[in-house]
């Protein structure tokens, strides 16, 4: 119960993009296609679950044991640029496709906040190693949903009679406020 | 030391006026309203505009600092590793400006809590160390930090100026507003930070359209 309460937390109620302002850079850029906005939230999904584990462990049985807690940041982000380098690997492989439709986005989730605020709430809170799983795979569900969503969003835009000063990012941000808004409607669904 | 000397010879070879690689930064290239960087930090901590301002002043020491040593280092740095270099320069300042802020600013650095580790991923700094410090000698780097960084820090102080005063009535914790005001709580929430920054930019492009004598 206590996992499934920092699943939904993490998707809906608390959304990483939504609520706490991470992963906004690709949030804005790769949200133009239905198609892309999902490859990219996966490969983001992938990394996050992964990195969960990994920053977990390492902060648990390394930093902290040798008490050098203040090492946390330089770790933790090596891990998650390696972990996209992996990723990056795998995809160039496996589906040339996405790898061109993400583009120049992929090196990119290195420095998507999301995954290492991800990694800094999770140590913040004091999350178990199982918590910490589960926290990380509800918050790249959660980016997953919230790019998707926009990107949808984003389709209809296209053909949209908008003002020439608010084309490109401006409507995208007030479409996000919106979004945001009603995301709060999910806010007494946790008891915080 | 003759590493250093050779730059400030590259430095005078350079045309581009030094004033121009300040001034770009405030406007033209305004890392908020232009570039859409460090979008992340912006709409987060600008709730008020005392921590719009800590923010900003947080982003720009570890931009300088890094701009700096990344300037200084660049010759050393093999190419196929320069990211993960760069990265490790910048979250050794942020771990610096973080524990400086927590031991004299505890209130400040509780109210921003784990954004201010995020200025590691904050997309303003890498890009400028990618973009401009690997390039060029040391001393246009730290210009050019120094213009990113203050209109990052303007940026933000205005969009949480913008906030507060709807938000709370407020600015800078004195209040402005009459007390018949209805407060906008809304501005202070998630939503309204979209919202602002939206609008802001929008703002800032029809300035821009006018200037250049646009429709």
């Amino acid at each position: 119960m206590e996992y499934l309460a920092i699943l939904i937390s993490a998707v809906i109620v608390n959304n990483f993009v939504l609520n706490y302002f991470l992963g906004i850079c690709p949030f804005l850029g790769v949200s133009d296609r239905i198609s892309s906005a999902v490859g990219l939230g996966m490969a983001t999904t992938f990394v996050m679950t992964m990195a969960s584990a990994v920053t977990w462990l390492i902060n648990h049985k390394i930093l902290i044991p040798f008490k050098v807690p203040f090492l946390q940041y330089v770790a933790f982000i090596l891990v998650i640029a390696s972990l996209v380098q992996l990723v990056e690997m795998f995809v160039k492989k496996v589906s040339p496709p996405l790898y061109k439709a993400l583009g120049i986005f992929l090196p990119l989730i290195t420095t998507n906040c999301a995954i290492l605020g991800m990694a800094l709430f999770a140590a913040l809170r004091d999350y178990g190693f199982l918590e910490t799983l589960v926290f990380g795979i509800g918050a790249g569900v959660g980016f997953t949903l919230a790019i998707t969503i926009m990107a949808g969003i984003r389709e209809q835009l296209d053909t949209a009679d908008i003002p020439p000063s608010l084309k490109g990012a401006g409507i995208t941000l007030i479409t996000a406020s919106l979004l945001a808004l009603s995301f709060m409607g999910f806010q007494g669904l946790i008891k915080s | 030391m003759t590493l250093l000397w050779k730059e400030v010879v590259d430095m005078a070879k350079k045309t581009v006026p030094l004033g121009t690689e300040f001034i770009k930064g405030l406007w033209d290239q305004n890392p908020v309203l232009k570039q859409l960087l460090g979008m992340c930090p912006t709409l987060a901590v600008t709730n008020s505009a005392l921590n719009g301002f800590a923010m900003g002043a947080a982003t720009s020491f570890v931009l300088i600092s890094s701009s700096t040593i990344v300037g200084l280092i660049r010759k050393l740095v093999p190419p196929q590793v320069r990211i993960p270099c760069y990265i490790v320069v910048i979250a050794g300042f942020v771990t610096v400006a973080d524990y400086y802020l927590r031991a004299q600013f505890p209130d400040i650095s509780a109210s921003l809590g784990p954004y201010i580790p995020l200025i590691v991923v904050n997309c303003v700094i890498l890009g400028r160390q990618e973009a401009f410090a690997s390039r060029n000698p040391v001393g246009r780097s730290i210009l050019d930090a120094l213009g990113m960084g203050v209109g990052f820090t303007v940026a933000l102080i205005i969009l949480g100026s913008v906030r507060e005063l709807l938000g709370a009535g407020s600015i800078f914790g004195s209040t402005l507003m009459p007390a018949i005001f209805e407060r906008w709580t809304i501005m202070l929430l998630p939503a309204g930070a979209f919202l602002a920054l939206g609008v802001m930019i929008g703002i800032g492009n029809f300035i821009a359209s006018r200037a250049e004598g646009g429709k």
